[in-house]
């Protein structure tokens, strides 16, 4: 063995594996364990859920199939499809509006310390603070529609939190067709644009898997029924004002990333662009953007995580009860301790799980092997 | 010089013996209802001056964030000495069935309750053989509040059935009213729907949702929710962004003419609002309801593995003791559980439901705990949200009835 | 260049300092609805008032939130400083084991760690909540402690360790010649320079612990709760004054926003380690 080459590299190991061993039982131990969990049925008999010992059976995934295919279980399904159009939004916003403020704030403008201060105090708040505060500013009959009174137009009377409007709507039933639709249309974009640069292994793969996905799309998907009834889902717009809250407290973070990343463009880089005669627009879009955009991925990435699992803000926003603003985290919470069904519970978990580590895998897998080629 | 530090020392551990015990009461008795909670414990205090009293109340309306806290402790394995509970299914369904609470039948015998209180609230109390909380007060849910003046105003009577109250809403929104009954946020519309349940069945179905005689599928309890259709289309279209107290106003304002809200809305209206009960503010029961009385009650039971069983057992003792109840009830806005308290201590509101508390037919509330466990209640909301979605009648009643099946009610 | 660009970009300019204004106030807003609201009286909050200054200048809400709050903002200041000073601790020695001395599998752990930052607590909340009753610390201000350094793990070593990659191995081999071992590199070469890592990791964790809801709404019984827990609950009963809750909103936010104030480099540096730069 080449390691340990002295007692030194021994003792670094040992240094190092409690932390290791502490986040193996924590991580690993406690996300197995919740797995478990979830294929029992734990809770589902009043009877035993809350009694010091409690008789629980192996069920499978029968958790996860109610979860997906049950009658009552329609608030999760809503969930999941309110937390893609509050992630798409929530990223979208605060990309925009960081990289916005990021780059009025390369251009040096007077004060830019007390601006980027002032742009910034949201991230060191709580997520209860923040929404405590946005509670308060989005009360239907005060803040923020009152604001147009001092300007002397009428007041708004959007109803923010409590609307129970949905817009998009959509049947779930159709969910297999339309997605593999969307699949095979990205897989289609990436098969041209593969073979225009010649790469024709990648591009005709991504056409045969387009082909095989319209084809089912076409064939089967359009009759397959995952849920017996129909069932109508789409975006809430009492969303609306979670997005706004989330974007204020977030969308610093996304500037100081860009603006990091603005800083790091020499100057000289810029004056040759607009010595070949670019105007400004055309700097910031020629050169500018495309040199941002591993900053704009690991933002996603980053704030894609956090607003898969964002439980702190709604809970203060808008409380557990409000449905038009429920979320998997929050439906989590209230089915295992307000309900007392442990295991449907663990079963959201484990679901939040999968959806967080579907963005956060990729990721890591890349920053690593960037990382190995050191 | 020894001899008198030990003398010291024996002196302290003698009295540090006295203050032999403490009792700690979990509640969600916070705010506005606080005063009432410290004067029974200023009570007890008295009697038992050696106890030390700990106060813990959780905020949180309706004890929503209570009951989370009391979970994590009873599963964490430190249960308070007492907590609040609602009466009935939520302490049943969820404690009693766990084999969590003691059995109470010996105390409510030497203490001579039962036939201290009525029939059917002792009936609510028991399952499996035994009774497992003790009532401190009664709250009334079926109440239709009114403003007297107004409706003379408008011309119309409080009315006697759903299907008059239709009726006269739309003769309300003929003279201007817009919305003839307000209503506010999510709880406070499932409290809307036990009301027109109880008015559209009649007591003994009602009853029957409860055992499982009766299924939610079945066409009289389907009408039900018909009926609630119609009846919220007579409501305000904001309701979702008010408190009950809010929606009250409205009604107390004159611009609602009817608000169904349980009868704390009585404690508010008068001791907030200053109003006198009769003049600033009227009541009826629930069109439909007139003879029995939807209740809820906030009660005490006596956890398994306490630390203080006594000083817990005496606390149980004088909740349940007309003097308590009455020390109690005149500040909380309620009535006694019990059937003998001295009604003079009370206003007129309290007065006339007291009357009713004794003559009529008794059943419990869904919303406020007495008759569903809390699995059935955590998921009350997603059926309620399904027919607001859609306003169809069968795909609510299907929903209850996939609850009810799922949670095992009647079996 | 310098001229012709201010000459002709000087609507420009005008422009982007309306951008800049108008984005203070989007962020500078809500503070002010916060203060206003906050220093009205009870009665004198109505909906339709809401933007106009207090008539009456109330201090008793912030007196009332700090009286209840006080025990909460002990509960976190413990908690918060504990905890952020161990897992600093930790997370140090973590990577410096990380970037100085590999051992075989290294390049699969750390991922495996940082992974642990990611997941959403919810999918580890219910068997945690079990282990931490099983061995005695729930309701205690020790078993969050004990959660937060152990969940704050990942972190602290992505930043130490990103830190002393920075250090030239030229130094460290040059004090292994001189005879240190491992933990005499530590004593005499990694220490001393880890201030600024200490503070950025300090000030990161001190923010992120003070400002956490869902352990510690779990964790804590209510003697032990921190000040998330006390303020989400004054504003989720019924019939809220909202005095009372901006008070303990601004109170509860007051830490973290003076160590933002006061050390905004740091915070930033912070910030931006978290986004595993590499």
């Amino acid at each position: 063995m080449r390691w340990p080459r002295n007692k030194d590299q021994l003792w670094a190991l040992l240094v190092i594996l409690p932390s290791l061993a502490l986040l193996a039982v924590f991580v690993y131990g406690f996300i197995g364990r919740s797995l478990y969990t979830s294929l029992t049925d734990w809770g589902k008999d009043p009877a035993q859920a809350l009694s010091l010992k409690p008789i629980i059976k192996f069920i499978g995934l029968a958790n996860y199939k109610e979860l997906f295919t049950g009658l009552i279980d329609s608030r999760f399904r809503q969930d999941l499809v309110s937390t893609i159009f509050f992630t798409l939004f929530f990223i979208s916003g605060c990309l925009a509006l960081g990289l916005a403020l990021a780059i009025l704030l390369d251009r040096k403008p007077k004060g830019e310390s007390l601006f980027r201060t002032v742009f910034l105090f949201p991230m060191s708040l709580s997520f209860v603070v923040t929404g405590t505060i946005w509670r308060w500013m989005l009360q239907p009959e005060g803040g923020v529609n009152r604001l147009p009174v001092l300007a002397g137009l009428p007041a708004g009377t959007f109803a923010w939190l409590t609307s129970r409007e949905q817009i998009w709507r959509f049947e779930w039933n159709n969910l297999p067709f339309y997605t593999a639709l969307v699949v095979g249309a990205v897989l289609a974009f990436v098969s041209v644009s593969s073979l225009r640069s010649r790469q024709p292994r990648r591009g005709w793969v991504a056409a045969a898997c387009a082909a095989i996905l319209f084809a089912w799309a076409f064939a089967v998907g359009r009759g397959w029924k995952p849920l017996p009834f129909p069932e109508l889902h789409g975006f809430n717009l009492a969303f609306i004002g979670i997005i706004i809250a989330s974007v204020w407290q977030m969308a610093g973070y996304t500037m100081a990333l860009y603006l990091a990343g603005l800083r790091g463009i020499p100057e000289e880089l810029r004056e040759a662009a607009r010595v070949d005669g670019a105007s400004e627009a055309q700097l910031y879009r020629r050169v500018i953007f495309p040199l941002m955009a591993p900053i704009t991925l690991s933002a996603m990435i980053i704030l894609g995580h956090i607003s898969l699992k964002i439980f702190d803000l709604i809970f203060a926003m808008a409380g557990v009860d409000n449905v038009s603003t429920d979320v998997p985290a929050l439906l989590m919470f209230i089915t295992a301790f307000r309900g007392n069904q442990f295991a449907k519970g663990a079963a959201i978990g484990i679901l939040l799980l999968l959806l967080v580590a579907a963005v956060i895998l990729p990721y890591l897998a890349s920053q690593l092997r960037r990382q190995a080629r050191r | 010089m020894k001899r008198r530090v030990l003398f010291v020392l024996l002196i302290l551990a003698a009295i540090a013996a006295q203050a032999d015990g403490k009792l700690e009461i979990f509640s969600w008795w916070a705010g506005d209802e606080g005063p009432a909670l410290e004067a029974l414990i200023k009570q007890y205090t008295t009697l038992y001056p050696t106890v030390q009293v700990i106060n813990s109340t959780v905020t949180g309306g309706s004890g929503v964030n209570a009951r989370a806290v009391l979970k994590t402790r009873m599963l964490g394995g430190d249960p308070p000495d007492s907590f609040q509970v609602h009466a009935g299914q939520e302490l049943i369904g969820t404690w009693v069935v766990a084999e969590r609470m003691e059995n109470l039948t010996s105390l409510f015998t030497s203490e001579g309750w039962k036939t201290k209180f009525p029939k059917g609230l002792i009936d609510l109390l028991s399952a499996k053989g035994g009774i497992w909380s003790v009532p401190v007060n009664i709250h009334r849910s079926n109440v239709m509040w009114y403003n007297p003046a107004r409706l003379k105003e408008w011309g119309v009577t409080a009315p006697k059935s759903w299907d008059e109250f239709l009726a006269t809403c739309k003769t309300l929104q003929g003279k201007g009213v817009q919305a003839p009954l307000s209503l506010g946020e999510n709880w406070t519309q499932q409290h809307l729907w036990e009301s027109v349940a109880l008015g559209v069945l009649g007591p003994e179905n009602y009853a029957a949702l409860w055992t499982g005689k009766l299924k939610f599928t079945d066409p009289r309890a389907v009408k039900v929710w018909e009926t609630f259709g119609k009846v919220l289309e007579y409501t305000n279209k904001d309701a979702a962004g008010l408190s009950w107290q809010q929606a009250t106003d409205r009604m107390v304002k004159g611009e609602s003419a009817f608000n169904i809200m349980g009868d704390w809305a009585a404690g508010y209206m008068t001791t907030t609002l200053k109003l006198k009960p009769g003049e600033g503010y009227g009541w009826a029961a629930s069109p439909g309801t007139a003879g029995t009385f939807m209740m809820l009650s906030d009660s005490f039971g006596l956890p398994k593995g306490i630390k203080n069983r006594t000083a817990a057992v005496n606390w149980l003792k004088l909740l349940g003791s007309r003097q308590g109840q009455d020390i109690f009830n005149p500040l909380k806005g309620s009535i006694a559980a019990r059937l003998d308290s001295d009604l003079n201590k009370y206003n007129a509101y309290l007065q006339a439901a007291a009357k009713d508390w004794k003559a009529n037919k008794i059943v419990g509330s869904l919303v406020h705990g007495a008759v569903a466990p809390e699995s059935f209640m955590s998921q009350f909301g997603t059926v309620m949200e399904i027919y607001l979605g859609g306003k169809n009648p069968t795909a609510a009643a299907n929903a209850a009835q996939a609850i009810a099946t799922q949670v095992g009610i009647g079996k | 260049m310098r001229h012709t660009r201010s000459q002709r970009g000087f609507s420009w300019r005008w422009f982007m300092y309306l951008l800049l204004v108008l984005g203070t106030l989007f962020f500078l807003l809500p503070v002010y609805l916060v203060l206003v609201t906050a220093l009205k009286e009870p009665a004198a909050i109505m909906l339709d008032t809401t933007w106009q200054l207090p008539k009456v200048w109330n201090w008793g809400s912030f007196v009332q939130a700090w009286v209840s709050f006080l025990p909460k903002l002990k509960n976190s200041f413990v908690l918060t400083i504990t905890a952020s000073i161990l897992s600093a601790m930790l997370g140090s020695l973590n990577g410096y084991v990380l970037s100085k001395w590999p051992f075989p599998g290294a390049n699969v752990v750390f991922p495996l760690m940082l992974f642990g930052m990611f997941i959403p607590y919810q999918s580890v909340l219910i068997p945690l909540f079990s282990f931490i009753k099983s061995i005695g610390l729930y309701g205690t201000i020790w078993g969050l402690v004990v959660v937060h350094v152990v969940y704050g793990l990942p972190i602290t070593t992505l930043i130490f360790r990103n830190y002393y990659v920075e250090v030239p191995d030229a130094l460290v081999e040059a004090t292994k010649i001189d005879g240190a071992g491992f933990f005499g590199i530590y004593r005499s070469v990694i220490f001393p320079l880890s201030m600024p890592g200490f503070v950025v990791v300090i000030i990161w964790q001190f923010t992120q612990i003070w400002n956490e809801f869902l352990f510690a709404v779990t964790l804590s019984k209510p003697d032990t709760q921190p000040i998330t827990v006390a303020l989400a609950q004054l504003s989720g009963g019924e019939a809220v004054k909202w005095n009372l809750p901006m008070a303990g909103a601004l109170l509860a936010a007051l830490p973290t926003l003076m160590v933002y104030i006061v050390f905004g480099r740091y915070f930033i540096r912070g910030l931006l380690a978290g986004s595993i730069k590499g």
